[in-house]
């Protein structure tokens, strides 16, 4: 069922080369710097400004709707954030120089070697979204603030801290990656194991060591590499392929641990939430999201964090003891719980794919607005800045929506059944759990 | 019995909630009218529900800036200026739920300033209830390893 795209030459040399990256990296970097200015400088109006159009419509819709579901982490590979702090710990923009790293080149402390970083980072910006979405000041700050501690941490620490334990956006693609049908991995093992140098980790003179901080030859998951394509540069026996794969291959090979069990949960509650804040016509959640520091927004925080940190996971705990009991397993609850959150992960990729739809093909008239008035001062640049605002294809939103959702709950279901099998538990209670949050989002959205 | 079997059960099943008629309530077209109030970012009321066939009349009143009503699956669309009154007079000749949204920029929240109207039951809901739970027993009914173990 694999089938390993690097056996083209033409693909191959594509991604072995770095210029071809490079030149992709610099388009995002640029518009990435042209959404920050223009959040500064532009109308504070957020429909007409380009930093909030193309960040959370058009990049978003592109990351949700195909990136993370086809590539996985594809769009890390091509991600801006991370560059000028990786030019500066390197000192070099492409090839690597012959000597040691110029800054302190700290190890990542132990103790914060999980995403749990990274389940706080998003859960603050889910938690101010309602703002961060529609004012271009605050995106813009939030986009030079990711740019600035990325820039702080690649001079203390080495490699890619920020990217693999701070990034809001780092963690979900990570844990969605899982479910893509494209794979980094190594063609043998045994050759890994031979090898001594490991340029692959290490470095060579051909390219840099692992930026994620993986080791190629241990990879069972796609949740950890960022598809940056050094290894592919830098491996001396060519054993680094690319391949394509079944859907959620990595998802039948539990357990994940808690703090990526969370994850599961976070992103699968804040779907829910989203749908009924932004979508749902009920104006008193939304102001209350959007008033930062009142009593309503504070009540609505609780709400949010009780629900993802403590309705959610009290529900699944309780489908997943009752599926112990059944069974009568020997397994540790923790265990099965964590186990069977992995089949989480296509549920709540598939909340957010029909979330997004609605979000997405409503608003997308912005985006021609706005490409040729960035700034909203009146420019007509392409000529299509006075194109009216109207929502496309609502007809066909209910339909793709309930098929995306169901499509979602069946996958789900399957990977259940898997993790069960596993773990030598009944999966019956967590696709029961899953139908009726399925039902829920249902309610939402239709 | 062969999981095959089940699987053009469920098939069938499937077609039917999906496409099946269901039983109209009938009731005769009346007129309707609502008054609606916008502000910075809800209508009030929020749902309007209708019978399908109903003249309906939404009278928008802005109360703080410039708001606007663009209904989706009608495509029909009103702005009414602040205090002011605008009408809109449709039938409701096609029954569901339709999101109304404001067209007219008015705010930070103004992209999801939205509303609903219900015409007659929501029964794309039901049938994608239907649906979901269908799914469920299908999924629950199969074998796991379904349909590898009929092939392999």
């Amino acid at each position: 069922m694999r089938s390993e795209l690097t056996r083209f030459p033409l693909i191959k040399s594509l991604l072995k080369n770095r210029w071809p990256q490079m030149v992709v990296l610099f388009v995002m970097l640029a518009g990435f710097l042209f959404a920050i200015l223009s959040g500064f400088i532009g109308t504070p109006v957020g429909n007409r400004n380009f930093g909030i159009i193309f960040v959370w419509i058009a990049w978003w819709a592109v990351l949700i709707l195909v990136a993370v579901p086809l590539f996985g982490r594809g769009w890390c590979a091509v991600c801006p954030i991370p560059l000028p702090g990786e030019w500066l710990q390197r000192g070099a923009i492409m090839d690597p120089p012959m000597k040691k790293p110029r800054w302190f080149n700290l190890r990542w402390p132990n103790r914060l070697r999980n995403i749990w970083l990274q389940n706080l980072t998003f859960t603050l910006v889910a938690l101010f979204s309602s703002v961060i979405l529609t004012a271009p000041k605050v995106t813009a700050v939030v986009l030079a603030a990711m740019l600035f501690i990325a820039i702080g941490m690649s001079i203390i620490f080495e490699r890619r801290t920020f990217c693999r334990y701070i990034c809001p956006v780092g963690g979900f693609v990570g844990l969605y990656a899982q479910a893509a049908p494209l794979e980094l991995r190594v063609k043998d093992r045994q050759i890994c194991l031979a090898c001594k140098d490991k340029p692959c980790y290490n470095g060579s003179a051909v390219g840099y060591g692992c930026p994620w901080d993986v080791f190629p030859g241990g990879l069972t998951k796609n949740t950890y590499c960022g598809l940056c394509m050094e290894c592919l540069r830098t491996c001396p026996y060519d054993n680094i392929a690319i391949n394509t794969r079944p859907f959620s291959a990595d998802l039948s090979k539990p357990p994940i641990r808690m703090d990526e069990a969370f994850k599961a949960f976070i992103m699968l509650g804040a779907a829910m939430i989203y749908a009924g804040v932004f979508l749902g016509p009920w104006g008193t959640m939304k102001l209350a999201a959007y008033s930062v520091g009142s009593l309503a927004w504070f009540g609505y925080a609780a709400a949010f964090l009780a629900f993802i940190f403590g309705l959610l996971p009290a529900l699944f705990l309780g489908a997943v003891g009752t599926g112990k009991a059944l069974t009568k397993a020997t397994t540790t609850l923790k265990k099965i719980f964590t186990a069977f959150a992995t089949a989480l992960v296509p549920l709540g990729l598939m909340f957010w794919v029909a979330f997004s739809m609605s979000f997405v093909l409503t608003n997308a008239a912005y985006i021609l607005s706005s490409l040729s008035d960035p700034f909203g001062w009146g420019w007509n640049l392409f000529g299509t800045a006075a194109i009216p605002w109207q929502p496309y294809l609502t007809t066909l939103l209910l339909p793709l929506q309930t098929l995306t959702l169901i499509g979602g709950l069946l996958w789900t279901a399957r990977t259940a059944q898997k993790v069960g099998s596993e773990v030598k538990v009944t999966p019956a209670p967590v696709i029961l759990f899953s139908t009726l949050v399925t039902i829920f989002m249902l309610g939402l959205l239709l | 019995m062969k999981p095959w079997f089940f699987v053009a059960l469920f098939i069938l099943a499937g077609a039917v909630i999906t496409f099946a008629p269901l039983p109209v309530t009938a009731a005769a077209p009346a007129r309707r009218t609502f008054r609606v109030e916008a502000n910075q970012f809800a209508y009030a009321p929020a749902v309007l529900e209708v019978n399908p066939g109903d003249t309906v009349t939404i009278e928008l009143v802005s109360t703080d800036v410039v708001h606007g009503m663009f209904l989706d699956g009608y495509g029909l669309s009103v702005t009414a200026d602040p205090g002011q009154t605008t009408r809109m007079t449709f039938t409701a000749n096609r029954s569901g739920s339709f999101r109304f949204r404001c067209n007219v920029t008015c705010g930070a929240l103004h992209p999801f300033m939205v509303g609903k109207l219900q015409v007659g039951k929501n029964r794309w809901l039901w049938r994608a209830i239907g649906l979901t739970v269908l799914a469920t027993l299908a999924i629950l009914i199969l074998p796991p390893n379904f349909p590898k173990a009929e092939t392999g």
